[in-house]
């Protein structure tokens, strides 16, 4: 083809923080999906998704069968590889490296981190440099996300409380997150010192945040959204993407509810539009109250 | 008399990284949702993210044929990444219902390098840009399979495949400029628009 450029193949850098940090960013603005099998992917992507998440029981189901859960079957996101354009993601459990090497075999775009599936370590979470594969990973507070960034993520979602359609805990961790980045941007630099202790996360992330007012990544949010009203609500928190997960598939007509919620996210300051994409749209996923539950999954991750 | 407005398409992707090159440029810029923003501005930024999600937003958001009627009418556009194959004549691998724009004569293959472990930086020469290389971010990036002619390469990997090229005043990145602190593509196309 062109000719006058040189000949042979140009050197480059995979897996660097920069390839990683820049598919978060490309997912932007969208919505990540939830996906059981093929025909939900095929679904997901037709409703303009940006990216979707691979796995065996979404975590409604989870929740009510009980039992340990673990990463799907290799078959299973494979065939859902197949029929997806858009990036696929995978979870891993908190601390399963090796769960997390088999993801990045089969070529998942982003693996999760995730307090849905039952912790693998409860001490240590992966370390997450030693992959070129990117991760994206919960977080209920700043000093959470912030141990999950210097232990190598590159995309910080709120934990929420998922499975149960309730925003209330997504809602809780965006603003925990983001109401302390607003109070360390006006911190003096002696009093990072004791941001740092406090958030029992490291002083240089403490220090950055100070400067740009902003985490070092994407922040997007996950745990609970059932409706285009929930992700309008999270997003102008300052939430950057939103993750769905029984949101969409235990709703009444999937299809029309990943469309609205796409819509939403899109346009989530326009109420007009918002009023829209709202109306019958059939039942919301059922909800559960915070207070009746047995398992907090928000409470895993350390 | 007052400069040029860039407008950075607002759908969905990385659209702030955008608006950000346009701000430490100096240039007055605004986000488009809509077809009263696209009336606004004089030239039009198709930012990188996911083509498909985009390509459904625009019919979604009535901005479509607007955006069409617009580029028919010679604005200028840049676009990286996702907004190379919105801007492309055709689209190989993309989805059936997939609609692209047609702005630069060039066939492009979505995710033409392979999944996010694929994803990688390089340092590339570009045409006009010889002071030094330009440090390129390619992420799940397509890539140009055929250039018709009046298609200008400005730089290639691999061979000679095009992943930068120009007509008129219509200018594609497979990789994105708005990842790096570098601003010379955006000024490349700045200077464009207000020639």
């Amino acid at each position: 083809m062109a000719e006058q450029f040189s000949e042979g193949v140009v050197s480059r850098e995979t897996g660097t923080q920069l390839v990683k940090r820049g598919l978060a960013e490309m997912l932007k603005g969208g919505v990540i999906m939830d996906v059981v099998n093929p025909e939900q992917a095929r679904i997901a992507e037709d409703s303009g998704a940006v990216a979707v998440m691979a796995l065996e029981r979404v975590p409604s189901d989870i929740r009510r069968d009980g039992g340990v859960a673990r990463m799907s079957d290799p078959e299973m996101i494979e065939g859902i590889q197949a029929v997806c354009t858009i990036p696929v993601m995978a979870k891993a459990r908190i601390g399963h490296f090796a769960e997390a090497q088999i993801l990045q075999s089969l070529g998942v775009d982003y693996i999760d981190e995730s307090e849905v599936l039952t912790p693998a370590d409860e001490t240590h979470h992966i370390d997450k440099w030693a992959f070129s594969v990117p991760f994206v990973c919960g977080a209920t507070n700043l000093g959470e996300a912030l141990r999950r960034i210097s232990e190598g993520a590159c995309m910080i979602r709120s934990k929420g409380e998922a499975g149960t359609g309730n925003v209330v805990e997504a809602v809780r961790h965006i603003r925990s997150i983001l109401g302390d980045i607003r109070k360390i941007t006006t911190a003096d630099s002696a009093e990072l010192f004791e941001w740092a202790k406090r958030l029992q996360a490291p002083l240089p992330l403490v220090q950055e945040i100070a400067e740009t007012g902003k985490l070092p990544v994407p922040l997007f949010c996950a745990g609970g959204i059932a409706t285009p009203a929930d992700a309008s609500l999270v997003m102008q928190l300052g939430s950057e993407t939103v993750f769905v997960g029984s949101g969409i598939f235990k709703s009444s007509d999937p299809a029309l509810m990943a469309k609205a919620i796409v819509e939403a996210a899109t346009n989530f300051r326009d109420a007009d539009i918002l009023a829209k994409v709202s109306r019958g749209l059939g039942d919301a996923m059922p909800g559960l109250e915070i207070a009746s539950l047995e398992t907090k999954l928000a409470d895993r991750g350390w | 008399m007052p400069g040029p407005v860039v407008g950075v398409l607002a759908l969905q992707g990385a659209v702030g990284l955008h608006s950000h090159a346009l701000t430490r440029l100096g240039v007055e810029h605004l986000e488009v949702r809509n077809a009263r923003d696209l009336a606004a501005v004089d030239a039009l930024i198709f930012p990188g993210g996911e083509s498909t999600a985009m390509s459904k937003l625009l019919t979604i958001n009535a901005l479509f044929e607007p955006v069409a009627a617009r580029l028919e009418a010679g604005m200028p556009a840049f676009g990286t990444c996702a907004g190379m194959i919105l801007l492309a004549a055709n689209v190989i691998d993309g989805r059936a219902d997939q609609r692209s724009f047609g702005a630069i004569d060039i066939d492009v293959r979505r995710n033409a390098f392979g999944r996010q472990i694929d994803s990688f930086e390089a340092d590339l020469d570009v045409i006009g840009l010889p002071e030094a290389p330009v440090h390129a971010v390619f992420i799940r990036a397509p890539i140009v399979e055929r250039v018709g002619p009046g298609v200008e390469i400005l730089a290639a990997v691999d061979n000679g495949w095009p992943v930068a090229c120009r007509q008129g005043n219509v200018m594609v990145t497979s990789f994105h400029p708005e990842l790096e602190p570098d601003l010379r593509m955006h000024e490349l196309f700045v200077r464009q628009v207000a020639a």
